[in-house]
């Protein structure tokens, strides 16, 4: 399948080892993975923020970048990415856009995944071969879980590793507390969140809290590096990415 | 210068100008006239009664006056008020003082009652609720509300499975009281109390052939 | 005037200053003070926690549950379509049946009705029901005003009118004290109460029960507020626990009921809709103890003397946004209240207003207005939320909150002149749309390794960034971005190397299947 991949721009700037893992992955399962050289943001922090007039370009850069109709799926190592792009965008189209753009919307929509969906509902894999022999807990984010209604996709795709040792997170459905600009405007509240997610990461002593976008695993990485607890963040992606030739490294911080 | 009405109607249809949206007929997709077997709605309809702590007391329609006999009996009752259609055969167990309601009787007089015996209009299995609708049987709401003891006589063919099927019962134009469990509140920290201002004891007595 | 030839004007919001929809203070400083109060902190938590898991088993249980969310939903929406042949057909219903309906465009006009009805009757005190409508209006410090007496008479309104403390829940308004608290606050207050009175929830509730007891037998004139008004039938309903309810529709002479426009269903059969939703919703039950349901008045039986005041106070406003609209088919469960991880940290005061949580914080801009030039509190609300969309999968008419709150955050936004955020954002989408000043931006965000410590994080950022790395640490921004990866001979190795693997792999495979095959 030609699946064209979209870095999201915290993932291409900040996190790029998440969109490599998931470019490795893609192609190891045998896909052709494009990369749109002219795409940038999705607009999520703008609209999120309040903002719908300022996106506009941005939801035409995205449609008319991945609108190509040889590309056949869309996908993003980013729940609140692929929620925007198949929830807000119409919203700013309708609005602020013109009737091409609508449509325009609609078409990318319509083939836009986040990454454990692409595998395993357009796929049709769970077992990709990954090896990844730690102790892993998995933090399920709040759209991927309710606005993508991804449900156990991801923990299917984490039981399928090889080697992988992986415990239930307490509370896994309470939000981290990230929330975009949520975490800078209520940044108290926002902390007082962070601290009952670390709380209970860090009481199932995994080694690795993983999830499925890069940008609550900043702010879950960042907090965990804060009190020094020693588990790390690392995205989905890179632990389904890790082979037994090729293993991911848990030396760097990134997620 | 226009009434408060006209205003407010007048905002409303300027709202609706403002930001028409389209007729919606909403879907009824949930279940309705559902038919349980009589036993089966004798078991949930306990069971929920049960849980809300209610007393049950399932009887043949003949036993009626001797069950509400013990019922009173055991609490040491020795005052009740009944609503003036209650059939007076239900009280021939009881020996104790029996005060018949009328609309004349001032608040402070029920609190003086010990009890009250009633009979009611319907009741839902799934939710355990009982409905009194002030039929002459039931009274008036205030009769079965100050007393701290209610007892309720519902006849198991007006135990309806759901709530659609038990709404559908009902007469609108009716004063109509829902009684699920005694009296309750959940104010202190969320955590459920049977027995505030209501009646702090609620006997259901299921006559199962009735 | 509404209308001027023929041409729809906007309504007005509940009139700045009046009522209980603004607090005095932005959410974020609110919340400041209340997420220092550990007690409050463990209160919240032990009660949201008890009543989440017990809405879950009765929603559970419960195969419909799907269907009877968009019947609720849709039925509150056709209301909503509907509403001024409906509130005409209640006002129709009401008056045929020996009850006398007002009208009040705000909270001003609400009060004064009922303290005129109330002073008619002669008497100087009221008992009250639990009502959101009356809370929002103010209308106890109006009755005070004027020297009638309110005395509240569900648990916890009379916790916090003895405490002289304002609402938190919209179901339980006094959430945030725990047993210990309430003791003293009944020791404190209550006059004559059992000197050795301890803090089980049950002797509490008894020391309410006997307190409000000679309240209930003896005042003349009630004021209640209504979940449901039945257009058809005319028919109110009161859904509560305690009695307490019952016990003010029931024995006073005078009974005035405040009623919200939006409360309306169309017909008496959608109570068996709403009978389900509400008490599953709220308190986790499979009913709630009592329901009453009265239409006007009943010779012989119940107050004699019966008042509907249908209130507006902002709600007009609500309806003539389309998208905001559904806001107002909110039937006051409070379900978002407590699955809500904001809610449940901060409490309902940080609101400032009567209806705090998330449909408060969409509730209450609506009602009563972000006035951008005021520094209104209100305007905070639409940011109080991380957008986990909790809310939306608990609500039990389906108001989708959090699309709901961006709505608001735009229309915040669109009312703002420029501001230091709009030009960030402009600036951003400006660099975001031109992909080669992009590529030249995240060059320079690169730079952002030479701040960063010898561990490769920065733990101290500026404003605005301060809030975000009091608690958290940044990761260095790597040395090089994803596209340049990918464009780069270290990338194409990368992948095929990858491509590679996956052709050992099926190569693999297909061995293994001839092995089977070889096996058979």
């Amino acid at each position: 399948m030609r699946i064209g991949l979209f870095a999201t721009c915290l993932g291409d700037t900040l996190f790029p080892d998440a969109v490599k893992a998931t470019a490795i992955l893609l192609t190891r399962l045998g896909h052709d993975v494009v990369f749109p050289p002219g795409q940038t943001c999705c607009g999520q922090m703008h609209i999120n923020t309040g903002y719908q007039r300022e996106p506009v370009p941005l939801v035409r850069n995205f449609a008319d970048g991945f609108g190509d109709p040889s590309i056949e799926a869309v996908v993003m190592p980013s729940g609140s990415c692929a929620g925007s792009v198949r929830h807000q965008h119409r919203t700013v189209a309708d609005r602020y856009g013109d009737a091409a753009l609508c449509a325009g919307v609609d078409a990318v929509a319509a083939k836009t995944y986040e990454l454990s969906e692409l595998l395993v509902d357009v796929l049709g894999v769970t077992g990709v071969g990954a090896y990844f022999p730690h102790r892993v807990t998995y933090h399920p984010t709040c759209h991927s879980l309710r606005l993508l209604r991804v449900g156990d996709k991801p923990l299917r795709l984490l039981r399928a590793v090889e080697g992988i040792d992986l415990v239930e997170l307490p509370g896994a459905d309470s939000c981290c507390g990230f929330g975009g600009t949520f975490a800078l405007k209520n940044a108290e509240t926002s902390t007082a969140m962070l601290h009952d997610k670390t709380d209970s990461i860090t009481a199932t002593g995994a080694e690795v809290c993983t999830a499925g976008d890069s940008s609550c695993l900043m702010h879950i990485g960042g907090g965990l590096s804060r009190i020094r607890s020693g588990t790390r963040t690392l995205h989905l992606a890179r632990i389904l990415a890790a082979t037994r030739t090729t293993p991911d490294v848990l030396t760097e911080a990134s997620v | 210068m226009s009434s408060a009405r006209d205003t407010v109607l007048g905002r409303i249809r300027d709202a609706l100008a403002l930001a028409p949206t389209p007729p919606v007929v909403a879907p009824r997709d949930y279940r309705t006239g559902r038919a349980l077997p009589d036993a089966e709605r004798l078991a949930l309809f306990t069971d929920r009664l049960l849980d809300y702590k209610a007393r049950v007391h399932p009887c043949t329609a003949d036993r009626t006056a001797e069950v509400i006999g013990g019922v009173l009996r055991e609490f040491g009752v020795r005052r009740i008020g009944v609503p003036a259609g209650l059939d007076a055969r239900w009280l021939s167990g009881y020996e104790g003082e029996v005060r018949q309601d009328h609309p004349d009787v001032q608040p402070a007089q029920l609190d003086a009652l010990d009890a009250v015996v009633t009979a009611s209009a319907a009741g839902c299995a799934e939710t355990g609720t009982i409905f009194l609708d002030g039929s002459p049987d039931q009274g008036r709401r205030a009769l079965s509300l100050v007393p701290d003891l209610h007892v309720c006589v519902v006849d198991l063919s007006t135990v309806e499975a759901g709530v659609p099927e038990a709404v559908a019962r009902l007469a609108p134009e009716r004063p109509t009281t829902l009684i699920s469990g005694p009296s309750a509140t959940s104010d202190i920290e969320l955590e459920r109390v049977e027995g505030v201002h209501g009646p702090r004891t609620l006997v259901v007595v299921i006559r199962t052939d009735a | 005037m509404s209308t001027f030839l023929g041409m729809p004007a906007p309504p007005p919001r509940s009139p700045y200053g009046t009522g209980n929809l603004r607090g005095d203070r932005a959410f974020p400083r609110a919340a400041h003070d209340e997420l220092g109060n550990d007690q409050l902190r463990r209160n919240l938590g032990r009660a949201t926690g008890t009543i989440r898991a017990k809405r879950l088993n009765v929603t559970g249980e419960v195969p419909d549950w799907e269907a009877l969310r968009d019947a609720g939903s849709a039925i509150k929406t056709d209301a909503m379509n509907r509403l001024p042949e409906l509130l005409e057909q209640l006002e129709r219903k009401v008056t045929e049946r020996g009850g006398t309906v007002h009208w009040a465009r705000d909270a001003a006009e609400a009060n004064a009705i009922v303290a005129r009805l109330v002073t008619a009757t002669g008497s100087d005190e009221v008992i009250k029901v639990k009502s959101m409508a009356t809370q929002e209006i103010g209308l106890n410090e109006h009755l005070e005003s004027v020297g009638i007496t309110p005395y509240e008479t569900d648990l916890a309104e009379l916790i916090v009118q003895l405490a002289d403390d304002k609402p938190s829940h919209i179901l339980v308004p006094a959430i945030h004290r725990n047993r210990d608290e309430i003791r003293r606050i009944f020791l404190d207050h209550i006059p004559g109460v059992d000197p050795d009175l301890d803090n089980v929830p049950a002797h509490l509730a008894a020391a309410a029960r006997s307190y409000l007891r000679e309240k209930f037998l003896t005042t003349k004139v009630a004021v209640s507020g209504a979940n449901f008004g039945i257009a058809e039938t005319g028919t109110l309903a009161v859904v509560e626990s305690e009695g307490n309810g019952r016990m003010c529709l029931t024995l006073p002479e005078t009974l005035i009921t405040v009623m919200g426009i939006e409360k309306i269903l169309p017909r008496y059969q959608d109570l068996e809709v709403f009978l389900q939703l509400l008490p599953r919703s709220s308190t986790g039950e499979r009913m709630n103890p009592y329901t009453s349901l009265w239409t006007g008045v009943t010779p012989g039986d119940g107050p004699q003397d019966f008042h509907l005041v249908l209130l507006d106070n902002g709600r007009t406003a609500a309806l003539a946004d389309a998208i905001g609209r559904t806001a107002l088919n909110c039937i006051r469960c409070s379900a978002c209240l407590n699955v809500c991880p904001v809610y449940e940290r901060t409490g309902g005061h940080a609101y400032g207003s009567t209806y705090p949580g998330p449909i408060g914080a969409v509730l209450t801009p609506q009602l009563a207005g972000m006035h951008a030039a005021k520094d209104d509190p209100n305007s905070s609300l639409p940011y109080a939320s991380s957008l986990c969309g909790a809310c939306f999968d608990a609500c039990p008419v389906k108001i989708d909150i959090p699309s709901l709150l961006v709505e608001l955050r735009h229309q915040h936004t669109e009312q703002t002149g420029v501001t230091p955020e709009k030009l960030a954002m402009k600036a951003a989408a400006a660099v975001m749309r031109r992909p080669a000043l992009y590529t030249a931006a995240q060059k320079a965000s690169a730079l952002g390794r030479v701040v960063a410590g010898r561990d490769g994080t920065i733990s101290r950022l500026p404003p605005p960034l301060s809030g975000w790395s009091d608690s958290r640490d940044t990761a260095a921004p790597p040395r090089e971005t994803f596209r340049s990866w990918f464009a780069s001979e270290e990338g194409r190795a990368a992948l095929r190397a990858a491509a590679d693997e996956q052709n050992t792999e099926q190569n693999t495979e297909q061995n293994t299947d001839h092995d089977d095959e070889d096996a058979t």
